[in-house]
């Protein structure tokens, strides 16, 4: 559509068109800001802890996840040099502690959220699928952080009461 | 012919040229979610008139949903 309307506004006369061709769909999910009824307070992006655990493949889980349940947190990413999410390590290996590589105790490929979804759909999911976190990272795979259910259930109380 | 963007290219073209961001897609989409300072003006009334509020002067950014 936007082409269209760029090509539309030179036939009027404008000289100085551009088109933004990935559009609002492209600029919610890299978690910048937008405006309206349902613009980023009902969004995933406003309630992302990004101080999410994060380690490298290399990484020894002994002292990648040392502190991690003592501090609240029952997951620690494993992000390559790129901040790509690659894997994540759940409560039990974290709990384990073993003498292992990250890479050896993480579960690969998790799936991910963009900080452009809708806060009840993602409610709404993770009551379905009873998860108690979602990693959010950017379309092309980079970690903006951790939504944690009962961060997502409070926001969207509080949305509804507003 | 109009030039496409990026979404770090249309950010520094607000920066730095003021540019004026138009979503060109229905009101009701427009009220629902839509860029800073964007205004809307549909696809359908794209038109002398309708645009007569815009800045002949400065870069124009028109945008939508997504590539479709």
């Amino acid at each position: 559509m936007s082409p269209r309307a760029a090509w539309r506004l030179e036939s009027i006369g404008f000289e100085q068109v551009y088109d933004y061709v990935a559009g609002k769909a492209d600029w919610g999910s890299f978690g910048l800001p937008l405006e309206g009824a349902e613009g980023s307070e009902t969004r995933v992006a406003a309630f992302v802890r990004t101080n999410a655990p994060n380690c490298r493949l290399a990484d020894r889980v002994r002292e990648a996840c040392e502190h991690l349940e003592e501090n609240g947190w029952d997951t620690c990413f494993v992000l390559n040099d790129e901040r790509v999410v690659l894997g994540r390590i759940g409560l039990r290996a974290i709990r384990g502690r073993k003498d292992v590589t990250a890479e050896e105790a993480m579960t690969p490929g998790p799936s991910t959220i963009r900080p452009s979804a809708r806060l009840r759909n993602i409610v709404e999911r993770m009551q379905r699928q009873q998860l108690t976190s979602l990693p959010v990272t950017t379309p092309d795979g980079r970690l903006v952080g951790l939504l944690t259910r009962r961060d997502a259930e409070d926001a969207l109380a509080a949305v509804n009461e507003s | 012919m109009p030039t496409s963007i990026d979404r770090n290219e249309l950010q520094l073209l607000l920066t730095e040229q003021e540019a004026q961001l138009v979503e060109v897609l229905p009101a009701s989409e427009y009220e629902d979610e839509h860029l800073p300072g964007a205004i809307n003006i549909p696809l359908k009334e794209l038109d002398r008139q309708t645009t007569s509020r815009l800045d002949r002067g400065r870069p124009v950014i028109v945008y939508c949903y997504d590539y479709q």
